[in-house]
């Protein structure tokens, strides 16, 4: 009787998953979406807690209560901008979870596992682990605790590949001759430290890919508990999450033209990324004024706003907004072009600019927005670097060749919105500022557009 | 794990990758964030695992790595639900 209640929750919650994650193919449908996963959760929690095997409800209780005020207070406390962290930090989460549990089951039965399920098992512990350090690390990363450059080393991708075949060996040994505790645990230490040296020489303008595979790793240790202890629910929800990520990571892979290999061993395509140079330019950046500049915002007809990462480090998405406001009471028509890896991680700048109360509906795709460019009047870059680099599009040697940009530069004019004269994350040189079309304004993004609201409204 | 038993298991997730493959790629990159925190709060239903570890007293070093487990999968259980409810009620049509 206990069973069958239990095994139904956990029906509910699967169904009740995919439908939350339906809701989600529409802002209007997703909050109802969501409700209906997070009741989802609850009923399989509640079903769970009937389970026979369980003696003592202390630790149970206590985990349930410290974990909900952890996540309460990350949940209400953590700004917009630092989503991204959030999610590297939840990933490193969930995954250390499944290799603990996949290490105490281990443990229990003093290694002597059936050989399908150390399978399942391996998987679990080994992408468990290697997310666990990975995601801390991207984490560090994006937290500005470690500098977000690529860090490489000579020979790199041969010991990668060596601890990686290693890890791997000991894997199969143990499914052939199961109960070594001590290689077991070699094979768990080793998986963590590859997820560090996986992420290692990653650097931050990479980091949607990254996430987004992160993401899938997780999922995919949490689907492998679902093997190991024979939960269908687990499988369900951990394939589902490891599918999700792997399409965003194929979505990310696809907005900046690198192969799939080049994502799976990710780590060794972008360390040469960034070793090779972009075109020399010549001639000269034209700076406006920011007079000049309100002027010509005040008289279009048409602006097209593009952030980028710069956006949210200067946390001038509240700004951008208000500046579209005082346009659009002039009667200019005021819509933003969102680049799918503009930002930290998929779908970054929609969320920044919602929280700014921009309405989903001025938020336009890539290939929404780029045939609006030869009717737009002013296009201004708040912070945005490679997706606007016209050298994808030109320049066949270029390292960023093929990926699919906005073309600012066929609006009529073009305003880029920029801290100083440095070149961006990706080390390359961006002939869009040298374009006769292009004008640059430095500062302080946040700064620079308060001051501009100002301006317009005195034009 | 019986034979039997792993293939009604591979069938449960051979269906769940193509059903996935089929939702999630509806959903648009305007919802990308939010279905990167609402794909993570689901996947924390890994708590069921870690309860049932924690409760089940089969030694302490399993109930020290289920009760930390708990504590890790509960996190990401509230704190993914919270930010994706928090995340969609921003997304408005019109002002």
């Amino acid at each position: 009787m206990q069973t069958y209640f239990i095994e139904l929750s956990y029906l509910l919650a699967s169904i009740l998953f995919i439908l939350g994650l339906k809701g989600l193919s529409h802002p209007e449908t997703a909050k109802r979406g969501m409700h209906l996963a997070e009741f989802g959760m609850l009923m399989a929690i509640v079903g769970t807690l009937m389970h026979h095997e369980i003696i003592s409800y202390t630790w149970i209780i206590t985990g349930l209560v410290v974990g909900s005020v952890v996540g309460l207070a990350m949940g209400f406390w953590v700004p917009m901008t630092a989503m991204p962290q959030r999610t590297a930090l939840s990933h490193a989460f969930g995954a250390f979870a499944a290799a603990l549990v996949g290490i105490s089951e281990f443990y229990r039965s003093g290694g002597h596992l059936e050989r399908i399920t150390m399978g399942a098992l391996g998987f679990e512990v080994m992408l468990g682990a290697l997310t666990t350090t990975g995601s801390l690390l991207a984490f560090a990363k994006l937290q500005g605790m470690v500098r977000g450059t690529p860090m490489t080393y000579k020979g790199q991708n041969v010991f990668n590949m060596a601890l990686l075949t290693t890890t791997i060996g000991i894997f199969i040994y143990l499914i052939v001759v199961p109960g070594s505790m001590p290689l077991f645990f070699t094979m768990v230490g080793l998986a963590f430290v590859f997820g560090l040296l996986l992420v290692m020489p990653i650097g931050s303008a990479d980091m949607p890919v990254v996430m987004s595979l992160l993401n899938s790793y997780a999922g995919l240790a949490s689907a492998a508990t679902g093997f190991v202890l024979n939960n269908k629910v687990l499988i369900i929800a951990g394939t589902l999450d490891g599918f999700s990520g792997f399409i965003l990571s194929v979505l990310m892979c696809r907005a900046m033209n690198r192969s799939m290999t080049n994502v799976l061993f990710g780590a060794f395509g972008s360390a040469a990324t960034a070793a090779s140079g972009g075109s020399e330019q010549t001639g000269s950046m034209r700076e406006v004024s920011l007079e000049d500049v309100a002027t010509q915002l005040a008289y279009a007809n048409k602006v097209v706003f593009v952030p980028g990462y710069g956006l949210a480090t200067a946390q001038a998405q509240h700004a951008v907004r208000e500046l579209a406001d005082v346009l659009e009471k002039r009667g200019v028509t005021v819509k933003y072009g969102i680049h799918p890896v503009a930002g930290r991680m998929p779908g970054h700048m929609n969320v920044l600019l919602a929280e700014a109360n921009v309405p989903y509906s001025a938020l336009y795709e890539l290939e929404q927005i780029n045939p609006e460019f030869s009717t737009t009047d002013v296009s201004v870059v708040v912070g945005a670097n490679d997706v606007v680099n016209p050298d994808a599009r030109e320049n066949p040697s270029s390292p960023i060749a093929g990926m699919p940009i906005l073309d600012v530069d066929r609006s009529k004019s073009v305003i880029v919105l920029k801290r100083g004269q440095g070149k961006g994350f990706s080390g390359l040189e961006n002939p869009l500022f040298f374009k006769p079309v292009t004008g640059m304004l430095y500062g302080d993004a946040k700064e620079t557009l308060t001051k501009l609201v100002q301006a317009v409204q005195h034009a | 794990m019986s034979s039997e038993t792993l293939i009604s298991a591979l069938y449960v997730f051979a269906l769940a990758a193509f059903l996935g493959y089929q939702v999630i790629s509806r959903v648009p990159p305007l919802l990308h964030t939010p279905l990167m925190s609402a794909t993570n709060a689901i996947s924390g239903i890994s708590l069921v695992g870690s309860i049932v570890t924690a409760g089940a007293h089969y030694n302490t070093v399993s109930t020290i790595l289920g009760f930390v487990a708990v504590v890790c999968s509960t996190t990401n259980v509230v704190g993914g639900f919270v930010i994706t409810d928090r995340m969609l009620r921003m997304f408005k049509k019109k002002k």
